[in-house]
């Protein structure tokens, strides 16, 4: 229950080569739901994300993308295939093991931004240190410090819904970035977001990413995939790197 | 959305918040070489669970008051109801204990003869008072008798005006001079004789408050008489009231001295004691041995039951079909509760994902979902037991009653709205547990 970044988890005992551990690792992962007709999302897909990395997928829609970020999010579980969230193999965990394993390395950004309408924008981003083990004499600092870095200082105690949508969705990247996570993981996050407000969304990430985060941004739109340091292009379920 | 190969486990029970998966769960894969184990990250305190509980309730006012209503409505019937058969009970309870409770009466007991008459089959004694006083239990001991004078003529003046129409004279009492304390009876004016006057023999009386209005004496201070068959007696004082004998209030009453002395009065008919509350069925057989200690059953001792029975009696007069009604509308009011809790986890499907996926167990959002059903109940229970319990008030002002509540029925009551959401939020709270993050983040908010 250490509080603060993620201790790295290269070891030397677990890991004897030495080797740096990426903090995602699917290996051979296929996902598919049971039909009629069983459809299989993911076929084999095998993909390597080392820390800092700052990666893109793109892909048709039912190319598999959402169920990729669900898989890598330990939202849902691989039919078969192994994936490893920062070293730690994660087929065998039950779900409150898996959930505190979101709790302390991952952070989400989604399309639909899933602000609670009700509360502040300082709860809201203070939410996922409820959960993660922060002590609660840092949960708030921390909040507002997130804040201040994607530039809605002036706005904590604002509703979500008196903000634009833009604001809405820096409030939710402050949100997944306040609790320090390992890998973050956003899902469409410029889908309701004009172009200008795209660009500043695409701009944050490429700080946090210059800040030393991983990122997985999941997109239909080439523009937000080319700011990437690595693109993935996802199709019919398989995985090809796109140039 | 669950897969084939390894669904995703199920949400164990809510009712558990805090417990380590790991304890309960038995076989379990031992940790693959390299994969570090997972530690709960796990500091979602009740504090924590309590603030995210109730950081939503005053948010939609109208809302929260429909939801409540039932629960309101429950408690207040509930408290109202019990509390009204409280402040009853202790109404009678405490007219009771104003005369009868605690009043005993020794009489003794009658004969028939052969003619068709009865007859006392004994006598008490003259010093039946300080005898009784003696007795633990007796705060206060009286002797009252009637003077057989049927014929007497009472008036306040001392000749016989053949003009006017005769009218039946008012009974006469000999009584010692403790009676007034005894009996807890008032005076309008003067005073009682005491043991002096008795001991004497003074030719003095006291009026009941009827007698004095006939006779028309209003005060003492003039020195009226009334005359007994020509004798005078000097008034010394009028009695107002007299709850255990009223009939006094119609009478004549000298002290027992006087009555011996002039009209030969032949024995005491009964003595009268105030006794401690509870005290009766022991000094019921004490009485009877003191006074006749040769032969106790000769004596009638009419004495109070104990107070428990006449509390047990009392108590138990609640009004059963309010409280199956109270009971009904509280359930009405956990369905309400139930319903609109259900209705908040659908609305907040988007919210349970979200917190899902930051790490929230299905154990937590239960958790949470239940303690605002239960905070919503403790709320509805609070308003109610104070709606319930100025019912009580606003009764008892109109009665004229003392209000008795008993603090652990209000407090109870606010507990009970506690329960009733409690109850309720169950149902709702598993199924937000239930939800599966993924499809619940896929529908925006």
């Amino acid at each position: 229950m250490t509080a603060g970044p993620p201790a790295p988890v290269a070891d030397p005992v677990t890991e004897p080569t030495a080797v740096a551990v990426p903090a995602i690792e699917l290996r051979d992962v296929t996902r598919s739901f049971p039909g009629p007709p069983e459809v299989q999302a993911l076929k084999g897909v095998s993909l390597s994300v080392a820390d800092g990395e700052y990666v893109s997928v793109t892909g048709p829609s039912g190319s598999g993308k959402s169920t990729m970020l669900n898989v890598l999010g330990l939202l849902d579980r691989p039919t078969v295939g192994e994936y490893r969230l920062g070293g730690v193999l994660t087929g065998a965990l039950d779900e409150d093991e898996r959930a505190a394993l979101r709790a302390r390395h991952l952070g989400f950004v989604f399309q639909a931004f899933h602000l609670m309408s009700r509360r502040s924008v300082l709860e809201n981003v203070l939410l996922p240190m409820l959960y993660n083990g922060t002590p609660r004499a840092e949960r708030e600092p921390r909040a507002r410090e997130a804040l201040e870095r994607v530039g809605l200082g002036h706005r904590i105690d604002f509703l979500p819904g008196t903000l634009s949508g833009g604001e809405r969705q820096r409030v939710a990247v402050a949100r997944a970035v306040a609790s320090r996570p390992r890998v973050l993981l956003a899902d469409e996050p410029t889908g309701n977001l004009d172009q200008a407000t795209s660009a500043g969304i695409m701009a944050l990430f490429e700080e946090l990413h210059t800040g030393g985060l991983t990122l997985v941004v999941i997109t239909h739109d080439a523009d937000v995939a080319r700011r990437a340091s690595r693109r993935i292009r996802l199709t019919d379920g398989r995985v090809g790197e796109a140039a | 959305m669950t897969g084939l190969a390894a669904p995703p486990s199920r949400p164990r029970r809510p009712s558990r918040l805090r417990r380590p998966a790991r304890l309960r769960r038995s076989p379990r894969p031992v940790p693959t070489p390299g994969s570090p184990p997972v530690a709960p990250a796990d500091r979602f305190r009740l504090t924590d669970l309590l603030g995210e509980a109730t950081a939503d309730i005053g948010s939609r006012p109208g809302r929260l008051v429909m939801t409540i209503l039932g629960t309101v409505l429950g408690v207040t019937a509930l408290v109202a109801t019990i509390g009204l058969a409280q402040t009853a009970a202790a109404q009678i309870a405490r007219q009771f204990d104003a005369d009868a409770v605690t009043q005993l009466v020794v009489t003794p007991r009658t004969a028939s003869t052969g003619g068709g008459t009865t007859v006392a089959a004994t006598a008490l004694p003259w010093d039946a008072v300080p005898r009784l006083e003696r007795l633990a239990g007796i705060e206060s001991a009286a002797l009252l008798a009637e003077v057989p004078l049927p014929d007497a003529v009472v008036t306040t003046v001392p000749v016989n005006d053949p003009s006017q129409p005769p009218s039946a004279p008012p009974p006469v009492y000999a009584a010692s001079g403790e009676l007034l304390d005894t009996l807890g009876g008032q005076l309008s004016t003067g005073r009682f004789f005491d043991a002096g006057h008795d001991r004497r023999a003074d030719r003095v009386a006291v009026l009941g408050a009827r007698v004095a209005d006939r006779l028309g004496v209003v005060r003492v201070d003039t020195q009226p008489s009334v005359f007994i068959d020509g004798v005078d007696y000097a008034v010394v004082g009028v009695l107002a009231s007299v709850d255990a004998r009223a009939e006094l209030l119609g009478a004549v009453v000298l002290p027992t001295g006087t009555a011996r002395a002039d009209f030969g009065l032949p024995a005491p008919g009964d003595a009268q004691a105030r006794i401690a509350v509870g005290a009766g069925p022991q000094l019921r057989t004490q009485a009877a041995l003191a006074l006749a200690p040769d032969d106790p059953d000769s004596l009638e001792v009419a004495a109070p039951d104990g107070r428990s029975e006449l509390g047990r009696d009392v108590q138990a007069d609640v009004n059963e079909v309010f409280v199956v009604l109270s009971v009904i509308v509280l359930l009405a009011g956990g369905v309400g509760i139930a319903n609109v809790t259900t209705l908040s986890v659908v609305e907040r499907v988007g919210e349970i994902g979200l917190r899902r996926a930051v790490g929230a167990t299905g154990r937590q959002i239960a958790g949470q979902f239940v303690a605002e059903s239960v905070v919503v109940g403790l709320l509805g229970g609070l308003i109610g037991a104070a709606l319930g319990v100025f019912a009580v008030l606003g009764v008892s002002v109109v009665r004229d009653w003392t209000p008795v509540v008993d603090p652990r029925i209000a407090l109870g009551g606010a507990l009970l709205g506690a329960v009733v959401g409690l109850v309720a939020g169950f149902l709702p709270a598993r199924r937000a547990a239930r939800i599966e993050p993924v499809d619940a983040l896929r529908g925006g908010t």
